[in-house]
């Protein structure tokens, strides 16, 4: 138990005496003085197990000096610790020779070799000769243990860093150690592959070359790369990645370790779809991208075709011209962009147009005033609180590194979690108390946690209901995540959910879990109607959201829209409205891939991509950072502010916005809002927004832990950026911060339950059909195919057996699909996963949603 | 001579056929004990066994009552009875479990009052499937007869007893290893410290470990009190103990014998014990607690069977089992299956311990079956010293456990007093023997 | 849908019962579908990791440490000889030698007729009639070449089946009894016996005190 009274204690390591931490470890101890006691199984972000021996020191104790690991022993005061003594030289030169021992000689044919901690260990201490004359220990060389990972089980030295992650911190243990003594191994089940979302963290903090992911395998030796450090935009998350390259191709992503982000994790998704990215003409055997659009194309006779950027940007300007009223113009989208492209954007629709039709968010998020509205946690903040209430959905699909540094707290920490959810959860057999709700309920809840007062036909106990309410209290020192946890569910059900919790517990902080990637940092440019750039908002002012621009396209009064960057038939739920929406407008899609979109685009502005190029995001939390190109974009691609720059200067207006820097100067100078800072001091953890700024010394990035990464920067903003939520006070007289009374929701008024139907839950998939996913040789083969999911009892009752095909009647007629049961469903409701394909490869999930009410009900029946 | 005129504490019923039945129990005085104990306050029965000076008989040789009472005011939320018995030639725990099962109940009802612990595991080595049977028939007989369960012979005390199946691993007779086990992981020993279960111990919670024997001797010094268990034998090791010879003598068996009292030699040689070696044969070398303890040669016959007499020497009295290697037996053969053993057994957790055995096992390979080279002597030696630094006993180590610090044991030992035969091994290019 | 039969199922789920905490009934449960397929089928290692709320990879890892649990097939008969230190000294290698051309397989092979497995085990605990052997875990006191010859036989002519079951099958007697009354009444219980119990020492500890003062 370490003394709580004391905040310090010393101990001698060497002769020298040091200053820790009560209950710190002894190898993080010394190593802070400058002393670095070799490692093996040791993790910074996993808890020490002991077991290579590397770390052996000799401590001072009752029975005279003995040999103890460093990187399990905690320090004591007056601790005196040995690390150089020949005993510990003796200990440490034996147990890397019996690591070495049945180590295979391939280091020249092995991924690792030139990064690897053994190797380099060995270079430095080991004896150069071995005295080991017998037969190494055999097994049968890589096999393949999930999709993505390949396992060398002689190379692996058992350090159980692997399994250790897979059980510890992303909690499904699909690896484990199988065997005894010297026969030991690693070994998924063979009924069960390894197919975390998490798997390349295995493979990343391997110390040999045991595990390589399949992706990056003999496609670059380590000294041919080149690294930047920057944030993945591959969801709202952002963890800090260290992006390499080799020459200008894009070979391998790591994840940096963060501490207020991602502690050095990644998921899957982020780490291996650079390959989506990569749209370069390559040799045959390199996977390479074929979905990236390369330069601009203008529709003639039909067709889209190429064209010079001059033509391309003279037809847009002159179709935003020829629009007339600039209320007949509006953009969707924006949630790609950087937070410079995004004010660019915006200074051109808004401030040069004058439109007020913008929106980042496609209908499928949350209201932006009530966003503005709510007081914000920090990811690190709802880590550490004591009780997280969920309003959200599945956090391993729509964000998997939030999912990870949550679970800790609820696996590790003993933290509290509530959930308040219709839908599937992976935190679900971790969490202390589950409010089942049905879709279209969540607003009646959040009033009867508010209250204690619970209305009859809800599925929550009296009981359950004061239990969770004995733990929230009023919101001190609770963290509420929210988001959207059904997308079959009207977003104003949700956004009056999350109201009431704000009003009704002050105490409380959100951390809004809002999936696509700067979606955040776009609704701060002011990529939302009556939104301003800096947070700021326009009670007066009035404008179309993503739903309401497509209606306007529908009926003509929108005639030109800008769709920037995603796919909008791919992220709208209601894919009919969407369609014809496009059909019925004219559009300028301006992105860096590929898409259904795209058969409806007038003029395609081809954007350059993540990876390729530098600016600020911000992530769920409000933090900016920076993202930093490593390679260059293909073929005639532009960056989003320069496009936004030139179609600004084609259409007659010029911005004096034309370079990132320039950009990030104006949203720093007119908002406060912490770009050009930010950029100019690209590799740190960033600063949140509306937070004071203290400058956080990182640590050096121990080679040990994290193999592969080069150095990365320790230090950054070493001052505050002074006050951040300044707003753009240009725009109008009016523009202010939004508060509580700003927030005006509609009611929606849920029908009454059928008792003959299924309420659908339809959940976001993390192997989805997004662009990444499709874009990706890597990844795209594990994009999820569509099923009904049902409860076993349900289906009973219906006299429909698991695993049959039926028949859905849904408001857009009828059709068929495979049901599966699963007892996690919630009762009288079905699961469906949206963006995805049945395995015909029909868009089955677009027909289910009945788009006119605000929960869609299904009746299902046999064939 | 050896002296025999100690009573049989744990082995009184060795000569009835029927001795692992209810009835033959509670013919011979069965649960006595119990009705005693729960008549007195648990403190006091803890007081008792306190007296009795009973050293723990799994190998270590911690005083029972010593342990119980660590924690003294703080509560013990379980107990679990030790019965892996897995350390070569050790067999006097499966006598006990086979013969005796209602003994090691009864003494198991006893420590759980004293402790007042209201869950016990008994952890049974997974190869004694009889063992295991007989067990849980005694467990189900003393339910039946109100000696376990809810309100024990109308008592306020209640106990539930599980008798719980290893599955073949050495290693899980390790204690925290053991917890691991029955925690249904992998029998990884913890790492140290804690350095004891009393601290955290089964799902993290004091735990008290205790071996068979060890529980075996309670009714006894219940019936008896603590001072007529600490009249017997001298010094710090009381009582009597159950030593399993084996090897080549003439009559192998479990003897129990009052501790001190009698000598190795007595054991081996003794008509009424061991018996001696065969016609003709000479002692070469014997083993003095288990494959894990320094070998002993002739020299040391005369130490008497006491734990700090057989420390003082340099090894130490472990688990109870002896080991009789004659002049016709090969000590670098009888080396090489005994780092076999541990190569097989070792857990794998350290990379001392896992790849010290098998290299080590490998150069033994080798040198007794051909391929052997006069520099793996001094290899042999360096790889000890690199498990357990110095080759010291009792050994430092590298390693979590010790099982590691006992591979060198026997290689040390071998190779020190007879290395004149792994020299001729070397140069007959295998055992010269075979 | 359970893998297991009915009553296998109902003893798996008492067994679960038995323990505080679920995952520690993995090896009693591993025994148990042992026992059911005569080795760890896939489908037997998936239903433990659900009846312990683990994972297949778990299971399988927990159960390949210990060794008399079997990933492949095995015959109806595991035979097991010791070559462990007291029974190498009685020629236990000999006689795993001749076991091995009794049963016509190599050691750790399965025989032919798929009847018998045939395993060089460490010590078995039962040092004094060395050489050791145990068939599906009985000891079955053989020694020498003919009485093993003799031993198998018996195996092979059903004549040892009251002894000697199948493999997997380990614990034939039931358990029966156990604590009538709730654990936490239980709890109670000792909460008090404890309370009592540090009473007594704190009067001890006075009455020591006074005497002293005395
Ligand atoms: C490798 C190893 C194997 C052990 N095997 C056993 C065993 O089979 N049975 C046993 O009772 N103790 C064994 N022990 C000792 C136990 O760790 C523990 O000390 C003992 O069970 C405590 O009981 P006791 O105090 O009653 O002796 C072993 C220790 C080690 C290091
Ligand atoms: S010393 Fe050997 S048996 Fe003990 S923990 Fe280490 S590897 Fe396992
Ligand atoms: S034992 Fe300390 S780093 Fe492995």
């Amino acid at each position: 138990m370490p003394d709580a009274s004391r905040t310090k204690v010393n101990i001698t390591v060497d002769g020298r005496s040091v200053e820790a931490a009560p209950g710190e470890l002894l190898i993080t101890a010394a190593e802070r003085a400058g002393t670095y006691i070799p490692r093996f199984c040791y993790h910074p972000r996993m808890e020490p197990v002991g077991m290579c021996r590397m770390c052996l020191v000799e401590v001072d104790g009752p029975r005279g000096a003995t040999l103890q690991p460093a990187c399990y022993l905690k320090v004591a005061d007056g601790m005196n610790v040995t690390t150089t003594s020949d005993k510990v030289k003796k200990a440490q030169d034996g147990v890397l020779e019996f690591l070495l021992a049945n180590h295979p000689l391939d280091c020249p044919v092995c991924d690792k070799g030139g990064e690897c901690p053994l190797q380099d260990q060995t270079l430095a201490h080991g004896s150069g000769e071995t005295r080991f004359a017998e037969e190494k220990r055999h097994f049968v060389k890589p096999v393949e243990i999930g999709e993505l990972v390949l396992l060398d089980r002689e190379r692996c030295i058992q350090c159980a860093r692997c399994t250790r992650f897979a059980s510890e911190v992303a909690g499904e243990a699909q690896i484990a150690f199988a065997g005894r003594g010297d026969l030991i191994e690693v070994a998924p089940s063979p009924t069960q592959p390894f197919d975390s979302f998490f798997s390349g963290n295995t493979v990343q903090i391997c110390p040999v070359g045991a595990l390589t992911a399949k992706p990056y395998r003999f496609s670059a030796r380590p000294w041919d790369l080149e690294q930047v450090e920057s944030t993945c935009t591959t969801c709202a998350v952002g963890c800090r990645v260290a992006v390499q390259s080799s020459g200008n191709r894009l070979t391998r992503v790591l994840g940096v370790d963060s501490e207020p982000v991602n502690h050095g994790w990644l998921c899957d998704k982020g780490r291996f779809t650079l390959d989506s990215v990569d749209g370069h003409e390559h040799d045959t055997d390199v996977l390479s991208a074929q979905s990236r659009i390369t330069q601009p194309l203008v529709r003639r006779g039909g067709e889209l075709t190429p064209v010079s950027w001059g033509v391309a940007l003279a037809e847009a300007a002159r179709l935003l011209h020829e629009a007339g009223d600039a209320s007949a113009i509006g953009a969707i989208g924006g949630a790609t962009l950087t937070n410079e492209g995004a004010f660019a954007w915006e200074r051109f629709l808004r401030g040069a147009i004058g439109t007020e039709n913008l929106d980042a968010q496609f209908g499928d998020g949350l209201d932006p005033v009530l966003l503005q509205t709510l007081p914000l946690a920090t990811i690190d903040e709802a880590a550490a609180a004591s009780v997280v209430l969920t309003l959200t959905g599945d956090l391993r699909e729509e964000l998997p590194v939030l999912f990870l540094r949550l679970r800790e707290g609820f696996a590790h920490q003993g933290h509290a979690l509530v959930e308040l959810s219709s839908g599937p959860s992976a935190l679900r057999p971790l969490a202390r108390h589950v409010l089942s709700v049905r879709p279209g309920e969540a607003p009646t809840l959040a009033r009867a946690l508010v209250s204690g007062r619970l209305p009859v036909g809800t599925l929550v106990g009296e009981s359950e209901l004061a239990d969770a309410r004995a733990l929230i209290g009023d919101g001190t020192g609770v963290v509420i995540v929210v988001g959207r946890a059904n997308l079959a569910e009207d977003q104003r059900i949700v956004d009056e959910a999350v109201s009431i919790l704000a009003h009704g517990l002050p105490g409380a902080t959100f951390l809004v879990a809002l999936r696509r990637a700067n979606v955040r940092g776009a609704l701060d440019m002011g990529l939302g109607p009556r939104l301003r750039p800096g947070r700021g908002f326009d009670p007066v002012a009035s404008g179309r959201d993503t739903p309401a621009q497509l209606r306007a396209m529908v009926s003509g009064t929108q005639r030109v829209t800008i769709v920037l960057g995603g796919c909008l038939l791919g992220n709208v739920v209601d894919q009919e409205l969407a369609s014809a929406a496009l059909a019925s407008s004219k559009v300028i899609a301006v992105t860096g891939h590929g898409g259904a979109t795209l058969a409806h685009a007038d003029v395609v502005l081809p954007a350059s991509v993540q990876h390729e190029r530098t600016g600020t995001v911000t992530n769920l939390e409000g933090r900016v950072t920076a993202v930093a190109p490593k390679v260059g974009a293909p073929g005639s691609a532009w960056p989003d502010v320069a496009i936004a720059a030139e179609l600004a200067l084609a259409w007659g207006q010029d911005l004096g916005l034309g370079s990132v820097e320039l950009c990030a100067q104006a949203i720093e100078e007119t908002t406060g809002y912490a770009a050009l800072s930010v950029l100019q001091d690209q590799a740190f953890d960033g600063v949140v927004m509306g937070r004071e700024v203290t400058p956080v010394a990182r640590h050096a990035m121990d080679p040990m832990a994290f193999p592969g990464i080069r150095s990365t920067k320790t230090a950054g903003l070493a001052e505050s950026t002074g006050a951040t939520t300044l707003l753009d006070a240009s725009t109008t007289a009016t523009t202010r911060g939004a508060a509580k009374d700003d927030v005006h929701l509609d009611k929606v008024d849920v029908p009454l339950a059928d008792a003959y139907a299924l309420r659908l839950v339809l959940v976001r998939r993390l192997y989805d059909r997004g662009i990444a996913m499709q874009g990706s040789p890597a990844l795209g083969a594990l994009i999820s195919t569509t099923s009904l999911s049902v409860h076993p009892r349900d289906l009973d009752h219906l006299g429909l057996a698991s695993g049959a095909r039926v028949k859905v009647r849904a408001r857009a007629g009828d059709f068929e699909i495979g049901v599966v049961t699963d007892e996690t469903v919630l009762r009288g409701t079905c699961v469906a996963p949206f963006g995805t394909l049945d395995e015909t490869g029909a868009d089955v999930v677009a027909r289910m949603i009945d788009a006119s009410s605000p929960v869609t009900q299904l009746r299902l029946e046999t064939q | 001579m050896a002296t025999l005129d100690a009573p049989r504490i744990v082995s009184s019923r060795r000569d009835m056929a029927d001795s692992f039945t209810w009835v033959r129990y509670l013919e011979t005085g069965g649960y006595n004990a119990l009705r005693k104990a729960l008549s007195m306050f648990p403190e006091d029965v803890a007081a008792q066994v306190d007296a009795a000076s009973l050293l723990g008989r799994g190998g270590a040789g911690f005083p029972a009552g010593r342990k119980w009472s660590m924690l003294r005011r703080s509560a013990i939320s379980y107990l679990v009875v030790n019965g892996d018995e897995s350390e070569p030639a050790t067999f006097k725990d499966h006598y006990l479990v086979e013969r005796d099962p209602h003994q090691l109940v009864e003494g198991v009802i006893i420590a759980a009052y004293a402790l007042q612990v209201t869950q016990a595991f008994i952890f049974l080595r997974g190869e004694f499937a009889l063992g295991l049977e007989r067990v849980q028939q005694a467990l189900n007989d003393a339910y039946a007869h109100g000696a376990l369960g809810s309100k024990i012979f109308g008592s306020d005390f209640s106990l539930d007893v599980v008798v719980h199946p290893g599955a073949g691993a050495y290693i899980c007779g390790e204690e925290t290893s053991l917890l691991e086990s029955l925690e249904g992981k992998r029998g990884f020993p913890r790492i140290k410290p804690p350095f004891f279960p009393a601290v955290t111990g089964l799902y993290g919670e004091p735990t008290v470990v205790n071996n068979v024997e060890t529980m075996s001797n309670l009714p006894w010094i219940i019936n008896n009190g603590g001072a007529a268990f600490a009249a017997l034998g001298a010094g710090r090791s009381t009582g009597t103990r159950l030593f399993a010879l084996a090897g080549n003598v003439k009559n192998p068996g479990v003897f129990e014998l009052e501790m001190v009292k009698n000598t190795f030699r007595d054991i081996i040689f003794d008509p009424a014990l061991g018996g001696g070696l065969a016609e003709g044969r000479s002692l070469k070398a014997f083993i003095p607690g288990g494959v894990s303890a320094p070998w002993f040669g002739p020299d040391q016959l005369d130490t008497p069977l006491g734990q700090d007499e057989v420390g003082a020497l340099g090894s130490m009295l472990g688990s109870g089992s002896i080991v009789v290697m004659d002049d016709a037996s090969c000590v670098v053969r009888a080396t090489w299956r005994i780092t076999k053993f541990f190569s097989r057994e070792s857990c794998g957790q350290c990379t001392p311990c896992r790849e010290g055995s098998g290299w080590i096992e490998r150069v033994m390979y080798r040198l007794e079956h051909g391929g052997g080279r006069m520099e793996d002597l001094d290899l042999l030696l360096d790889l000890c010293d690199n498990i357990a630094p110095g080759l010291s006993w009792p050994p430092q180590q590298t390693t979590i456990c010790v099982l590691g610090p006992s591979i060198p044991s026997s290689v040390h030992s071998a190779l020190s007093m007879f290395r004149d035969d792994f020299v001729a091994h070397v140069n007959h290019g295998g055992c010269p023997h075979a | 849908m359970s893998h297991f039969r009915t009553d296998i199922r109902q003893r798996a789920e008492e067994l679960v019962a038995l323990y505080p905490r679920k995952r520690s009934a993995m090896l009693p449960l591993l025994h148990l579908a042992q026992e059911h397929d005569g080795y760890l089928s896939d489908e037997g290692i998936a239903e433990v990791a659900a009846l312990t709320d683990t994972t297949p990879a778990d299971v399988r890892g927990t159960a390949s440490f210990y060794d008399m649990f079997h990933l492949e097939p095995v015959g109806q008969y595991v035979v097991g000889v010791c070559t462990n230190i007291a029974c190498l000294l009685a020629g236990g290698e000999e006689l795993l030698e001749h076991a091995s051309r009794t049963l016509d397989c190599a050691v750790g092979a399965t025989s032919s007729d798929e009847m018998f497995t045939l395993e060089e085990t460490e010590c078995l605990a039962d040092c004094n009639l060395a050489p050791c052997v145990q068939v599906n875990h009985r000891y079955v006191r053989t020694t020498t070449p003919a009485s093993f010859d003799a031993m198998i036989a018996d195996l092979r002519d059903g004549r040892l089946d009251h002894e000697v079951p199948s493999h997997g099958t380990l614990i034939r007697v039931k358990r029966q009894g156990g604590l009538r009354v709730a654990k936490d009444e239980i709890a109670a219980e000792r909460a008090q016996a404890l309370a009592a119990r540090t009473a007594r020492a704190d009067a001890a500890a006075a009455a020591a005190a006074a005497q002293e003062k005395k």
